[in-house]
């Protein structure tokens, strides 16, 4: 699937030394300061960083939904102006419309890109299929299970053929079966489509599980503080066989340390309380 | 369970009614279904008791009143009663003046609160449109949402003169602007993550308004329907006291210049009927439509 855009050597995405200021009447706020990331094809690089720290910006960026205040971002070699093809947009809710049938939420790119013909219905289709929704593609969301509707989502997104996939903590809003469950079919589509991807998450356990390199953020304005490739040595290249692999701990303490560092972590409290019981031994 | 223990009828929302999976739920409902029965017996002795109070009450209400009136403990002449009430619309019914006037009244209210609820929506989409025509117009809608609308009634004969139109006007003015604010905010709450979406997919405008605004804001259009289904009854009410020749207002006006209250008590009632009616009407089509929706 990954189009032939991705020429040997240019990045899938790149962001250099991209700016971002807010403002409102009351301030102005730097979100993200002096960001530079390259994501190679196919490559899944994941964002993980405190709570307001500018990650979801990051992808905003990307996707073109808005112009940072210098710098540039380039998506497959071309900069961006605007929302285009080349990028697929996962939210944290699955966000199907609920008047909508399973196959009229996944044809909704096709259909704002006036795309509907009936060979990409047919690819759709296929789609659902091959990923166990065949038979619901006449059913309403509410028929389904989360992780069936963020699987829904996920073939939505896909349907409009992108290079590239970002992904804005796509599995926060499921429990914890559900969120392993789906953090595998990510994992073996987003691999067996060869798209590179970029996912924001405050999960430091995810972030390992599922990608090829972590970058840390630090709290606002956002910079990236490092970053780890992550290299696991474990049978089943999966995000459940990744968190079994004896290195896993290791990258775990490394960037929950980089995270807590600044203090921080204080503020975000909670969500590394949840971040703690999701070491390696929860699995 | 617990509302076994101390011995409580169940509830609804007890454990052993809200269908929760698992052995002991189970169990636990065969174990209990003698109370079950009970408690489903319960349930339908207080719905049989509620309707037939509320049956009474009306029975008693018109009893009274017409014994009131026959025994001479109220004046007939001027408050009416009810054998005389429903002797005036039947012969009104016979001589065929009633359905016109029933017509006349359901038609105007019918086309006003359709065309005030269209015209509200037109409205409410400009003003999602441009946040800056909505900034500009703010003040102006809170003053026409805060005037009395019926104050308008003579600005509306003297410009459509005592037609059918005028009370129409009057009518649609009643329930456009509830319905521009209302529906104008739902325009604004519709999930912003739904319309992100539709915006990495490079979608216009156009297409975020067809394709997730208007559609997710239906349960509110409907909403305000249902609201302009009182209003505009209002407005046409009121329009028809003002210049009809015709309808149940104006029936209610000529029965208390003529002083004929059983004209009168007998047009309050069908209209209380109509106005019922139309209620239930819109509210059947809410049903319909939520259904498809969570």
């Amino acid at each position: 699937m990954s189009g032939g855009v991705n020429v040997a050597g240019s990045s899938a995405i790149r962001l250099d030394r991209v700016w971002m200021t807010y403002h409102t009447r009351e301030a102005e706020t730097v979100a993200l300061a002096d960001i530079s990331l390259d994501v190679a094809p196919q490559e899944f690089v994941a964002v993980v960083g405190p709570s307001g720290c500018g990650k979801s910006t990051v992808l905003s960026l990307v996707a073109g939904l808005i112009r940072p205040t210098s710098g540039s971002v380039e998506v497959c070699g071309e900069a961006v102006t605007g929302p285009s093809g080349h990028v697929g947009y996962m939210l944290q809710q699955d966000c199907l419309y609920e008047w909508r049938t399973i196959l009229g939420n996944a044809l909704l790119g096709l259909e704002v890109k006036r795309a509907v013909t009936r060979e990409s219905v047919e690819m759709v289709r296929h789609m659902l299929d091959a990923y166990g929704l065949g038979e619901f593609e006449r059913h309403y969301p509410r028929h389904l299970s989360g992780g069936m509707r963020q699987r829904a989502a996920l073939i939505r997104t896909l349907a409009t053929r992108p290079d590239v996939l970002l992904l804005d903590e796509p599995l926060s809003a499921l429990d914890y079966q559900t969120r392993l469950e789906v953090s595998e079919d990510l994992y073996r589509i987003m691999r067996a489509e060869r798209l590179a991807a970029l996912m924001v998450t405050h999960d430091i356990a995810e972030a390992i599980a599922m990608s090829d390199r972590v970058l840390v953020m630090s709290k606002r304005p956002g910079r990236i503080k490092s970053g780890h490739r992550i290299s696991l040595t474990c049978e089943r290249q999966t995000p459940i066989g990744r968190r079994e692999a004896p290195e896993f701990r290791a990258y775990f303490n490394a960037i929950w340390k980089e995270l807590t560092e600044d203090g921080h972590a204080v503020a975000g409290g909670s969500e590394h309380a949840d971040e703690r019981g999701w070491a390696p031994a929860a699995v | 369970m617990q509302t076994n223990a101390d011995g409580r009828p169940r509830r609804c929302s007890g454990p052993g009614l809200t269908g929760r999976p698992g052995p002991l739920a189970h169990s636990d409902r065969l174990r209990s279904s003698g109370e079950h029965e009970t408690f489903l017996r319960s349930l339908a002795r207080r719905r049989m008791l509620v309707g037939t109070a509320r049956a009474m009450l009306l029975v008693a209400f018109v009893v009274l009143w017409e014994v009131a009136a026959r025994f001479g403990w109220i004046n007939a002449f001027v408050v009416s009663q009810p054998s005389r009430a429903l002797a005036t619309a039947m012969s009104m019914a016979r001589r065929g003046e009633l359905w016109i006037h029933l017509g006349m009244t359901v038609g105007e209210t019918a086309i006003g609160f359709t065309v005030g609820t269209l015209i509200g929506i037109v409205a409410a989409v400009m003003l999602w449109w441009s946040d800056l025509l909505s900034d500009i117009l703010d003040p102006y809608i809170v003053v026409l949402n805060s005037i009395p609308k019926v104050a308008l009634g003579p600005i509306f004969i003297v410009w459509l003169g005592t037609t059918v139109t005028a009370i129409i006007a009057m009518a649609i003015s009643i329930s456009v602007i509830v319905t521009i604010m209302m529906v104008y905010v739902g325009f604004r709450e519709v999930d912003p993550d739904r319309v992100k979406l539709l915006r990495t997919f490079g979608a216009t405008r156009l297409q975020i308004l067809s394709k997730v605004v208007l559609p997710a804001s239906v349960p509110v259009m409907i909403a305000a329907l249902k609201v302009n289904v009182g209003l505009s009854m209002v407005g046409t009410i009121v329009g028809e006291f003002l210049v009809s020749k015709a309808g149940l207002g104006f029936l209610i006006v000529y029965g208390g210049q003529v002083f004929n209250m059983s004209l009168v008590m007998s047009s309050v009632i069908l209209l209380s009927i109509v106005s019922v009616l139309l209620y239930y009407g819109v509210s059947a089509l809410e049903q319909a439509v939520l259904r498809t929706r969570e």
